[in-house]
C-alpha cells in the first residue's frame, strides 16, 4: 500500500473516531463508528490480511453494528444532553485521560524507529494460517470462547422469553410514543 | 503501469455500466412482462414525436421506461420531511446503491483475454477471497435502507426500515451459509478460481457446474437471495397495504428512483452470484481455451479472442436468465405474512443451510479435499 494512501485512510479512521465521541446523536455515532469500522477493515486488506480486512467488515459492520442500530431505535435513545457538569465525573474522567495521553506518549516516544521494510511470509494474513491459529495453536481459548457465546445466547433467549408477559402488562412512561430521536431546533 | 490502471479503469466501468444498464432493462421488462403475465396492455403509450408509429414499428414501451420515466423523475420536487435528518435522508438511497455496485467488482465475466503479449484478466479486481468481499459487501448493504426508514421522520418508513434490516440480516445469514458450503465444495475462496473449475465435464458430457454437486446451496442462495432484494413474495418492509411504501415512503423524484434501480441492480446481482457459484459463470459447455470439444470428439478450433467473447456473451445469458427467473417469480407468488417469513429464515432455511454445510464437510473430508 501506498503511504499517502495509508496516511488517507488513516486520517479518516481517526476523523470516525472522532465523530463517535463528538456527535451528540446516537445513531451518527454508530455511523461515524461504522465508518471507523470499515476504514480499518480497509486498511488491514491493504497491508496484505484479506482475509482478516473481510471478516472485520462482515463481522463488525455488517453484524454487530447492525445490533447496536437495533438497539439505539428499539431503546428510544434520544439526543445526550450537555455533559452532567458533576464535579466528582470531571476529576476522574480528567485523571483518567491524562494516564491515558501520559501512557500514550510514553508509548510513542520510547518506540522503535523504523528501520526498514519488513518482509511478510507468504502465508500471513491467509485463511490457512488464520485456521491453523484458530483450530491448532489456540484451540482451547478459541472452544471457551464459543461456549461463553453460547451461553450468553441462551441467556438472551431466556431474558426474552420471560419478559414477554411482563412488557404485555406494563404501563407505558412518559415520552414513550416518541419513536425516533428528535433534534430540538430543527 | 499507466495502462494497466487504465485497463482497470475501463474494466471497472464496463462492469457497472452493464449492470445498469440491464437494471434498467429489467425494470421495462417488469412492467412489459408483468402485463403479459396478467394479460394486460402495459407501457404503449411515450413516443417521441410518434417517430416510430409512422415507421410502423410496434410501441413496446421502452420510451416510457428508459427516457420518458427518468426524465418524470429526476425534474420532480425533491422532497425532505420536516423534522428529517437532512444529511442521512440524501445520503440513504446512495448508501443503499453503493454496497451492490462495487460487489461486481470481484465478478469474473470472462476467463482471460490476450492482446498482443497482455493477458487481461475480465474481472475488475481480484483479491484472493474474493468471496468472503462479497459477503462483506452484502453486510453493508443493510444501511442504506435501514437509515432511509430512520431519516424520514415518518413512522410508516421507520417500521419499514426496522423491517428491512430484521429481513435483511436474517437472509444474509442463509447466504453466508450457502457460500461457505460451496467453498467448501470447490476449496477456493475465490470466484475466478470457482469458475476455472467448473471448466471441463463428468462422463464425457456432462459440464461440471457447481449445481451438480451443490444443488442445496443453490435454492438456498437463490431463495435469500430474492429475499435481501426485498420483493414480492419478501416485499414485508415495503407492504404497500399496511406501510404505504415501507423505508422510501418519504422520498421523492431522484432519491426514490436510486431506491428502485437497488432493488433491480440487487436482482442482478444474485443472478450474478448464482451463476458463478453454481452455472459456470463464463464457462460455455465444451468450450476450452483452444476451442470447442464436442461430447462425440468433433473439435473445432477458435482463437482466443472468440473464446473470450464467447464467455462474456455466455455468462451475460445466464444472467439475464436468472433475472428472468426472479421476475416470473415476483409476478407468480402471493406475499408472506411476517411471521413466514421469519419462519422460512430461521426454521427452515438457516438449518438446512447448517445440515448441508455439515454433509459438504464429510464428503469433501471423506473424498479427500481438492
Amino acid at each position: 500500500m501506498p503511504l499517502w494512501l495509508f496516511i488517507f485512510l488513516a486520517v479518516i479512521a481517526i476523523c470516525g473516531a472522532f465523530g463517535v465521541i463528538l456527535q451528540r446523536n446516537p445513531v451518527h455515532c454508530l455511523l461515524a463508528l461504522a465508518l471507523t469500522l470499515i476504514d480499518v477493515g480497509v486498511l488491514f486488506v491493504g497491508l496484505g490480511a484479506e482475509t482478516l480486512g473481510f471478516l472485520q467488515i462482515i463481522i463488525y459492520v455488517g453484524a454487530i453494528m447492525v445490533l447496536f442500530l437495533f438497539v439505539i431505535w428499539l431503546l428510544n435513545l434520544q439526543i445526550e444532553p450537555a455533559p452532567n457538569a458533576h464535579l466528582a465525573l470531571k476529576f476522574f474522567g480528567s485523571i483518567g485521560a491524562a494516564a491515558l495521553a501520559a501512557e500514550l506518549s510514553v508509548f510513542f516516544f520510547n518506540a522503535q524507529p523504523v528501520s526498514g521494510v519488513a518482509t511478510i511470509p507468504g502465508t500471513y494474513g491467509s485463511v490457512e494460517s488464520l485456521a491453523r491459529m484458530l483450530f491448532s495453536d489456540y484451540l482451547v481459548a478459541f472452544e471457551v470462547t464459543s461456549i461463553l457465546l453460547l451461553a450468553a445466547v441462551a441467556g438472551a433467549i431466556a431474558l426474552a422469553r420471560r419478559m414477554t408477559g411482563a412488557a404485555l402488562t406494563r404501563t407505558p412512561v412518559e415520552g414513550e410514543g416518541v419513536v425516533r430521536a428528535r433534534e430540538s431546533g430543527s | 503501469m499507466a495502462i494497466d490502471l487504465l485497463i482497470s479503469a475501463i474494466k471497472a466501468i464496463v462492469v457497472v455500466l452493464m449492470v445498469l444498464n440491464l437494471s434498467g432493462l429489467l425494470l421495462w421488462f417488469e412492467r412489459k412482462g408483468s402485463a403479459l403475465i396478467q394479460d394486460r396492455i402495459g407501457a404503449n403509450r411515450a413516443a417521441i414525436f410518434g417517430v416510430g408509429r409512422r415507421l410502423g414499428l410496434p410501441n413496446v414501451g421502452l420510451m416510457n421506461t428508459l427516457l420518458a420515466d427518468p426524465i418524470k423523475l429526476f425534474t420532480k420536487e425533491d422532497f425532505v420531511p420536516n423534522g428529517a435528518d437532512r444529511f442521512l435522508h440524501s445520503l440513504a438511497p446512495f448508501l443503499a446503491l453503493f454496497p451492490v455496485l462495487i460487489t461486481f467488482a470481484v465478478v469474473p465475466i470472462g476467463d482471460v483475454l490476450e492482446i498482443g503479449t497482455r493477458r487481461i484478466n475480465l474481472e475488475a479486481a481480484n483479491p484472493g477471497v474474493s468471496a468472503l468481499y462479497v459477503m462483506a459487501t452484502l453486510g453493508i448493504g443493510v444501511y442504506g435502507v435501514a437509515l432511509g426508514g430512520w431519516a424520514s421522520n415518518n413512522r410508516w418508513a421507520l417500521l419499514g426500515g426496522i423491517r428491512a434490516t430484521a429481513q435483511m440480516i436474517s437472509y444474509e445469514l442463509t447466504i453466508g451459509l450457502a457460500i461457505i458450503a460451496t467453498v467448501v465444495a470447490y476449496g477456493t475462496l475465490n470466484l475466478q478460481q470457482m469458475c476455472h473449475l467448473q471448466g471441463g465435464v463428468w462422463f464425457g458430457w456432462l459440464p461440471r457446474w457447481g449445481i451438480l454437486i451443490q444443488p442445496v446451496s443453490f435454492i438456498l442462495l437463490l431463495t435469500a437471495g430474492m429475499a435481501e432484494s426485498k420483493r414480492v413474495p419478501f416485499d414485508l418492509p415495503e407492504g404497500e397495504s399496511e406501510l404505504i411504501a415501507g423505508y422510501f415512503t418519504e422520498y421523492s423524484g431522484g432519491k426514490q428512483a436510486v431506491f428502485m434501480m437497488t432493488d433491480f441492480a440487487e436482482i442482478v446481482l444474485v443472478s450474478v452470484l448464482v451463476t458463478t457459484f453454481f452455472f459456470g459463470g463464463w464457462q460455455v459447455p465444451w468450450l476450452y481455451p483452444n476451442g470447442f470439444h464436442f461430447p462425440g470428439g468433433a473439435h473445432l478450433g477458435l482463437p482466443n479472442i472468440v473464446v473470450a467473447i464467447l464467455g462474456i456473451i455466455a455468462f451475460w445469458l445466464k444472467t439475464v436468465f436468472f433475472c428472468w427467473i426472479q421476475i416470473l417469480i415476483r409476478w407468480t407468488l402471493p406475499r408472506f405474512r411476517y411471521d413466514q417469513l421469519m419462519r422460512l429464515g430461521w426454521k427452515g432455511l438457516v438449518p438446512l443451510g447448517l445440515a448441508n454445510l455439515v454433509v459438504t464437510a464429510f464428503v469433501v473430508v471423506a473424498v479427500g479435499a481438492k
